[in-house]
């Protein structure tokens, strides 16, 4: 079967409604421009489903599809606009489409009063485009043009009401470490050309089929390059720094960009790309250890934000770092699995955080809630199953997947044992500050009245109720149906050394662990709540140093960007240009000044003797023409 | 077709008189040019100078029998009678302005 | 047709100058020599999209060639032709003049009868320097590209015209010099001012090699002060924010990168191998350089020409990587960074007519009152960066990518830095002028958002940005037909100097055909 899956219309779907918003949307009635936003991811959303419907009626996978036209063609260089569509692609889009089809809707409830409704939509759209490009991309270069493309999304996003300074600076900011990021990754694209000769995926894995003995080397750093490429756009250290910021923007983008489906592309890249990884048991190694201290360090933060988005930015930051040690002990698909769930729960989080915010009029502050299960039930709900989720109970669907890299990390040897126990504590920090959120947010008395706390509409509703269904339910699938549908494309071999019995303790323990998190909470929030004060008052350095997020932002300000704008402006502004080259050029217009000054002497204006130095100098050219010829005369008149 | 040299073929009279007559006639306009300070003199002593000029090249074009050399006397007259028109001109703009006709303190040029 | 192929360049050279002349004899009233030079540089545009229309693929060497003689003695002649090199920068001079115009449409209010006379004969010489294959002609007009801007600058300078127009006076003319003389010099020891035949002269190797190299240096000296490469970058700065728009939008980058290309390297390939490390070394210093002072920068105007400083390094640098990827991508760019600085400079110079300052610290929130301007704005900033899609990037991937595969590694992560601080002081320019609260100048001046000859000239721009990020295939198969080394593909052409005087011979002869 060779059917054409038209899988181009993908990402120009989201394009074409991008183009009509951005350009008309101004001039449009507000249903219009909510009835193309949400027509183009729903479009996109069928489009995938009719490829996997394709799939599982027996088309081969990976099936590829190039524009006819290419795209850079000079000298020996051939890049194509090629797009490639097999297993692992194949659930990224449906979760980037279906996810984001949900955020949409969820949108034109929750954006329904704003200004710039149609630049927001036009944004969404062009995010999605960008998205669905990267997933798809058959080469790396195609893949950049995601990778950047939804970085401009997401800096739009970010700064949607660009009237505020803090906005405006949060995109700048996400743009920038990015472009951190993004550095590393191009280095790592060009020597990915200069090793193999070319950026198609499928040729780099054939080429290193090829040659079985080929182990680390330059293979280490290309996967070096590229996890720094990763750790920029997944919010790992030491790039997360911009991810708690992006908060500023519409809750929606945060759920969607910076919960579900962005920040996940550093590890759909490192499983794109993981033959390179499975080559370098060095950069698997940094691969993990990256994860787990982000895991470890984003949790401690997350223990005392009292920012209900950034409790959730900090809680993403960690949980991407569980995917990174999924990747990093060469478990992909459970890395992917963990993606996937946590797409569901951390966006119904979101979402249902922005539920919130909006029935309190705007307030973000964890102090200024409580009491708000039995105003708005249906917000209540929806995010006490992505509560449970995350915080990994049984049958919910973090469990499943968190297990999965837990107990892949378990069998990975001593190293592998010590970054369980990280996440075995990670674990038990989510679920403490989960907890803590839903204690401070929905139960006890309310801490705030001046507001009038009333349910969402159901644009907004609706989606929050199909999240928390697949929050639940998202997980049953198994690790081990999703890893072997997933194996042709993570080319996985299941890890020897399990056994069934520890499979299950392990399982037991993590809910445990999460038990505890969540008797520690309940004893902290509910029971007595004036000890949460007290212990931070008993320890003041802790409390601040976790409160102001370990200082990184000053530190990175102090050590990097103010002596850039130092050097920029003392070594290379005033002592390069001004003293060094403008005083290079004045010394020579001072030699200049000074010859002049004695040959002006010449120019008496008098013109006498003007004439009489023409005539002198006449004199002595014919002197020194005739000379050697009367000399030459008498030379030959002896010589006769 | 090599005439002897320094011979005049048709009156007789040899080419170095011309020249030493041009010469002469060139370093009185040199000098003149230098010595005199009243700007028509010194003006007179550059027609003076061309005219010196002029006959050398009349000279050899005979000579040589070659029409280049008249040609070019045709030219510097040429020259000679546009410069005496603007030269005048100009002396006559700087009498005016200056109500002296002393080279020496015509030394508006000076830096 | 076929008159119109022989006589096209002709025609391109001399319709601005008659434009020019047209509006010298014009009354100076109102808007008409604007409307005049308008018309004009519209028609200029038409002819050279001739060009390109009917450039053949398939045929290598100089097409639309005219060579007759024009003084027997010395022997100059009147020899013009376009090859892949020079094709696309004729008809971006083409496209760039009407936005000139546009740009001075409102900017330009007093003498507008010199102001667009010499506008027009400016553009006249700098097609001229694209054209001509005579190196005296070639001299000629590149003498000539820089006297209408000197007396422009300081005709219409900001403030301290005179002074700008002395410093860009005294830094691109004096290099002149020296080039004058090696064009003479070559001339006294081959009897030719003719590009290919001195081209093909000097491979052979009958010229005594210690000469040469200086000839080599006093062509690259004048071609590196006119891009400019650091540190002869002295004039850039003070002209960018002297200039009238419409000349500083041109008077970067185009000509001495494409006198690099054509004249020194094309002619002296040896001797440009020699120093290509050190151009090499100072066009990642020079990005890096221009870039860290791009971030501090308190004038938009300087802003922009520290950007330039370090766009056009990177541009050096794909020209002496040497190789034929690199040449794709180094000429590519020069197209991209004259769009896309055109309609920066554009855009700023509108702002700077409407709010009467070019100091960033006073703009501040202008995007809600200004929303189309903040859009185009921010989609050349985007396009500025190298976001891919948009043009820079193809341009910036191919020099950045032949230099990391094909010439060193260091140098080309060296010059990536340089690419994340682009970033930053574009962004942060956005942000200072359209985000953040609206400042007091933004609200004490009527909003006037771009008017429709202003939206009618950035739109298209804007198109054409995508439309270069998203088909380079449109440009690049005629960038590739070109002459000069280096011409083997995707290897460096001059590893042996055997080798590169065959390749000479080769392309010499088939451009005589």
């Amino acid at each position: 079967m060779n059917a054409s899956l038209h899988l181009w219309l993908i990402p120009l779907l989201p394009f074409a409604g991008f183009l009509l918003n951005g350009i008309l949307g101004r001039r449009l009635p507000k249903a219009l421009v909510s009835a193309i936003a949400l027509l183009a991811p729903l479009a996109s959303f069928a489009v995938v489903l009719s490829a996997v419907l394709a799939s599982s009626s027996g088309l081969a996978l990976p099936y590829t599809e190039s524009c006819p036209i290419g795209w850079i063609h000079a000298g020996t260089l051939n890049i194509d606009f090629s797009f490639v569509f097999d297993q692992l692609s194949l659930v990224m889009l449906l979760v980037v489409t279906g996810v984001g089809f949900l955020i949409h809707i969820y949108s034109v409830g929750y954006m329904a009063h704003e200004d710039g409704y149609w630049r927001f939509f036009a944004y969404l759209n062009l995010f999605l485009f960008f998205m669905t490009v990267l997933v798809l991309a058959g080469n790396a270069l195609l893949m950049f043009v995601g990778w950047e493309g939804v970085g401009l999304a997401s800096y739009l996003l970010i700064g949607f009401y660009f009237q505020k300074n803090s906005a405006a600076d949060a995109g700048k900011k996400a743009f920038i470490v990015n472009r951190i990021g993004d550095f590393g990754f191009l280095i790592g694209i060009f020597l990915l050309l200069a090793t193999f000769g070319t950026l198609t995926f499928s040729e780099i894995s054939a080429k290193l089929l090829a040659a079985p003995a080929w182990q680390g080397g330059i293979l280490t750093v290309i996967a070096l390059c590229l996890l720094l490429g990763a750790t920029g756009k997944s919010a790992q250290l030491p790039l997360y720094v911009w991810l708690p910021d992006a908060m500023e923007g519409p809750t929606p983008v945060s759920a969607l960009i910076h919960a579900a489906t962005m920040v996940t592309a550093g590890v759909y890249m490192i499983a794109r790309t993981h033959v390179l990884f499975d080559r370098s048991p060095f950069a698997l190694g940094v691969v993990a250890i990256v994860g787990a201290a982000t895991a470890l360090f984003a949790a401690t933060i997350g223990l005392v934000q009292n920012d209900i988005k950034r409790v959730l930015a900090y809680s993403t930051i960690s949980q991407l770092g569980y995917m990174f040690l999924g990747c990093g002990v060469a478990a992909y698909s459970a890395a992917i699995f963990h993606l996937m769930t946590h797409a569901f729960f951390k966006a119904l989080l979101f979402l249902a955080a922005g539920s919130v915010i909006h029935a309190l009029g705007g307030e973000q502050d964890l102090r200024r809630m409580g009491g708000l299960r039995k105003k708005i039930p249906v917000t209540f709900w929806t995010m006490t199953a992505a509560v449970f989720a995350i915080a990994g109970f049984f049958p919910f669907a973090g469990f499943f997947s968190k297990d999965a890299i837990l107990y892949a990390a378990f069998l990975q040897g001593a190293g592998g044992k010590v970054f369980w126990f990280v996440g075995l504590v990670t674990a038990l920090l989510t679920s403490f500050y989960m907890f803590r959120l839903w204690y401070l947010t929905f139960l006890g008395e309310s801490r705030n009245h001046e507001a009038h706390p009333h349910e969402s509409p159901w644009s907004m509703l609706g989606p929050l109720v199909i999240l928390a269904i697949l929050s639940v339910g998202g997980g049953w699938i198994g690790i081990e149906r999703f890893a072997a549908f997933l194996a042709p494309s993570t080319g996985e071999i299941p890890t020897a050394g399990g056994s069934a019995s520890l499979e299950i303790g392990l399982s037991a323990l993590a809910v445990l662990v999460a038990l505890a998190g969540w008797w520690i909470a309940d004893r902290l929030y509910r029971k007595q709540p004036e000890t949460p004060a007290q212990w931070a008052a008993a320890m003041p350095h802790g409390y601040k140093l976790l409160l102001n997020k370990y200082f990184v932002d000053e530190i990175y300000g102090f050590t990097i960007v103010k002596p850039l704008l130092a050097f920029s402006k003392f070594l290379l502004g005033w002592v390069v240009d001004v003293a060094i080259l403008g005083g290079a050029a004045w010394l020579l217009g001072g030699i200049a000044q000074f010859a002049a000054a004695i040959l002006q002497r010449w120019q008496s204006g008098n013109l006498r003797s003007y004439a009489a130095w023409l005539a002198l100098g006449a004199a002595a050219v014919l002197l020194f023409l005739l000379l050697p010829a009367t000399l030459g005369l008498h030379a030959s008149g002896m010589g006769r | 077709m090599n005439p002897a040299p320094l011979q005049l073929a048709a009156h007789g009279i040899p080419l170095a008189w011309y020249l030493l007559l041009s010469a002469a006639l060139f370093s009185l306009g040199v000098i003149g040019f230098l010595i005199k300070r009243n700007v028509i003199t010194v003006f007179m002593s550059i027609e003076l100078m061309l005219n010196a000029v002029n006959l050398t090249f009349v000279t050899f074009a005979h000579q040589w029998h070659a029409v280049k050399g008249q040609i070019f006397v045709f030219f510097v007259m040429m020259v000679a009678a546009a410069e005496a028109a603007v030269g005048l001109a100009i002396i006559i703009a700087i009498f005016r302005a200056r109500a002296t006709l002393a080279v020496d303190r015509i030394d508006l040029m000076k830096l | 047709m076929s008159f119109l192929n022989e006589s096209i360049l002709t025609l391109i050279l001399l319709a601005p100058l008659a434009g020019a002349v047209l509006v010298a004899l014009l009354p100076d009233r109102g808007k008409l020599p604007a409307w005049v030079a308008l018309l004009t540089t519209l028609v200029t545009f038409v002819l050279t999209l001739h060009l390109p229309a009917h450039f053949v693929l398939a045929q290598h060497g100089f097409q639309f060639e005219i060579n007759t003689l024009w003084i027997e003695n010395p022997a100059i002649y009147y020899h013009v032709g376009v090859d892949g090199l020079s094709l696309w920068l004729v008809v971006l001079v083409g496209l760039l003049a009407p936005i000139g115009i546009v740009a001075s449409w409102n900017a330009i209010e007093r003498r507008r009868k010199i102001f667009y006379s010499l506008f027009l004969v400016q553009q006249t010489a700098m097609l001229g320097v694209f054209l001509s294959l005579d190196l005296i002609l070639y001299y000629g007009f590149w003498e000539l590209s820089l006297v209408p801007m000197a007396v422009l600058i300081a005709m219409f300078g900001r403030k301290d015209g005179a002074r700008a127009a002395l410093k860009f006076f005294l830094f691109t003319f004096i290099p002149s010099a020296p080039l004058l003389v090696a064009i003479l010099w070559l001339y006294a020891r081959t009897g030719t001012f003719d590009f290919s035949e001195l081209q093909m002269l000097i491979a052979s190797g009958g010229l005594p090699a210690g000469p040469l190299c200086w000839v080599a240096v006093a062509f690259l000296f004048a071609f590196a002060v006119k891009v400019p490469v650091f540190p002869l970058h002295g004039w850039l700065a003070d002209t960018y924010s002297e200039a009238p728009v419409a000349l500083a939008m041109v008077v970067a980058g185009k000509l001495g990168l494409y006198s690099m290309l054509r004249f020194h390297i094309g002619l002296f390939p040896v001797q440009a191998r020699a120093l290509a490390p050190w151009l090499i070394a100072l066009a990642v210093i020079g990005l890096l350089y221009g870039a860290c002072l791009a971030l501090v920068q308190r004038d938009f105007w300087r802003l922009l020409a520290f950007a330039s400083l370090s766009h056009l390094s990177l541009i050096v640098l794909g020209i002496y990587g040497l190789t034929f990827t690199g040449w794709d991508g180094a000429i590519y760019q020069i197209l991209n960074h004259g769009v896309v600085d055109g309609a920066l400079f554009l855009l700023l110079g509108i702002l700077e007519v409407r709010y009467a300052t070019s100091q960033i610290a006073s703009y501040g929130g202008l995007a809600a009152r200004l929303p189309q301007t903040a859009t185009l704005f921010v989609i050349t900033s985007l396009a500025m960066i190298g976001l891919p899609m948009l043009n820079g990037f193809v341009g910036e991937f191919l020099i950045l990518s032949s230099t990391f595969t094909g010439v060193s590694r260091g140098w080309a992560a060296t010059a990536t830095i340089g690419v994340i601080l682009g970033a930053a002081y574009m962004l942060w320019l956005v942000q200072r002028i359209f985000y953040g609260p609206q400042s007091d100048l933004a609200t004490s001046r009527p909003a006037r958002d771009l008017h429709a000859a202003e939206l009618a000239v950035l739109w298209p721009l804007a198109v054409l940005m995508l439309v270069m990020g998203l088909a380079p295939s449109i440009w690049i198969p005629a960038i590739e037909n070109r002459t000069g080394p280096p011409t083997v593909k995707g290897t460096a052409a001059l590893s042996s100097p055997a080798l590169t005087v065959a390749v000479l011979k080769e392309a010499a002869n088939e451009s005589r055909r």
